[in-house]
């Protein structure tokens, strides 16, 4: 007898299983019972009933994140998804990958057909939401001026950031009037432009006093707004079409406040720690300045500054002095050659031979050398030392 | 005018060593000489207004330390 493995048997049967188009796809109705939210890999584990049958159901996490209502045992739901077979324990299981609250029908089908068409048309696209601005000067609050929303709002703005001002446009939330009187509203905040943000939202309710905020047009008045809407409708697990047009979802009108403005006390513990390091760095700064300044000013040229004109002075004086003696050489040998000449010029004097007794006679200012150059009874000069005598020849001998 | 006082040091040093060579004429000399004395004293001027300029610059810094 040839016998299989039981894991044989079971992946055989799996095999079968998964390999029909019909059981691969399927949309199934019942009731939730034993309904499990495991904590720590988020996937959903829960029984489907109906008054005569069961079958055990799987939602992968990647699966039970998109589903947007708060799951609950005894709830009707309609779970799409496909069959197949847990090999380890043979149990044959259904695998859902969709799951719609039964009984909304009209209504929720309305939503998905808006929804779809809007995100085919790009309203929701990641690339058009803008950042909420981190410091709002003024901040539009849409809502109700009644519900708790409004307080939560007004509440922690002012705790957490109040010179930031709050523009309350009251409008109805719910009935027939909430669509035309928010539509309106948003219509004055932009004409208006005096504003950063803007908040549009309400309390928790049913979904059917949330649905204005699913309106169509609605979604296109928010997608055109000039400036950052954050949308806060409900709580955490209510979806509207205003939540996916709007740049930013916040689970709650009080979460919306926290996302809009800044903590103050943050800021100021921030600002602190600014001030702190620009003061190291300031003195940091006249630290480094002042030595580099002192190291400066220690140097010689500063210090003794005078040294810069005493070394040329030295070099002045040196070659004025060989000015000096160059000139001197020059004048002192020249001064000898005068003395030099002066000395012969005197030993050849005429005047030298008169001082010892001798005369000149000069006629007419010659010098008369023989006798023969004048006449008895001509008139001659006798010059002596210190003077002339006027003389007449009397006779002449030779 | 800024290199005029290396300029008048140059020349300075020129005219001496022109005068060191005593092959030139009296004249001549006088008239280096002239030349080296006035560049002499203008060096000395331009030096001098330095060490004014030097001094007066120091004593304001002292004052403002003291």
């Amino acid at each position: 007898m040839n016998a299989l493995s039981v894991k044989q048997l079971n992946l055989f049967v799996k095999s079968l299983i998964e390999g029909d188009a019909r059981l691969n796809n399927v949309t199934v109705t019942g009731e939730i019972s034993n309904f499990k939210n495991h904590y720590q890999s988020g996937h959903f584990y829960f029984t489907l009933k109906d008054s005569d049958a069961s079958i055990r159901c799987v939602m992968f996490r990647a699966y039970a994140q998109r589903v947007s209502f708060l799951v609950n045992d005894g709830q009707k739901v309609v779970l799409k998804g496909r069959v197949s077979i847990y090999e380890k324990d043979g149990q044959y299981q259904f695998y859902a990958e969709e799951m719609h609250e039964q009984g909304l029908g009209d209504i929720t089908l309305q939503f998905q057909q808006i929804k779809e068409k809007l995100e085919k048309e790009g309203l929701f696209a990641e690339e058009n939401k803008r950042p909420i601005p981190k410091y709002p000067k003024r901040i539009a609050v849409i809502t109700s001026d009644t519900g708790a929303a409004v307080q939560d709002i007004l509440n922690i703005t002012e705790r957490r950031y109040p010179i930031c001002e709050i523009m309350l446009c009251p409008v109805a939330v719910q009935g027939e009037n909430a669509v035309p009187s928010m539509l309106d509203a948003l219509e004055r905040v932009y004409a208006l432009s005096n504003c950063d943000t803007i908040i549009i939202g309400r309390g928790g309710g049913s979904i059917e006093d949330l649905w204005a905020f699913n309106s169509e047009a609605l979604a296109r008045k928010i997608y055109e707004s000039p400036i950052p809407v954050i949308s806060a409708v409900g709580h955490e697990t209510d979806f509207t079409i205003c939540d996916f047009v709007a740049d930013l979802r916040a689970p709650t009108p009080s979460a919306a406040a926290e996302l809009c403005v800044p903590d103050k006390n943050e800021l100021l513990s921030l600002l602190e720690k600014r001030i702190a390091l620009l003061k190291g760095a300031l003195l940091a700064k006249a630290n480094y300045s002042r030595a580099k300044l002192e190291a400066l000013t220690q140097k010689t040229v500063l210090s003794n500054p005078l040294l810069i004109t005493q070394k040329r002075s030295e070099e002045v004086d040196y070659l004025t002095e060989k000015l000096m003696s160059a000139f001197s050489f020059i004048l002192n040998k020249e001064k000898g050659r005068l003395y030099e000449s002066i000395a012969r010029l005197d030993a050849l004097s005429p005047l030298k031979v008169l001082s010892r007794g001798y005369a000149i006679a000069e006629v007419d200012g010659k010098t008369l050398k023989s006798v023969t150059e004048i006449e008895n009874g001509e008139k001659f000069k006798l010059k002596l030392r210190d003077g002339s005598i006027n003389c007449t020849v009397d006779s002449k001998e030779i | 005018m800024e290199n005029n006082f290396e300029n008048k040091l140059n020349e300075l040093e020129k005219i001496v060593s022109q005068l060191e060579n005593s092959e030139i004429s009296l004249d001549e000399a006088i008239k280096l000489f002239e030349d080296g004395v006035k560049l002499s004293g203008d060096c000395r001027k331009i030096l001098e207004t330095a060490e004014r300029k030097i001094k007066t610059l120091t004593a304001c810094e002292d004052e403002e330390n003291g």
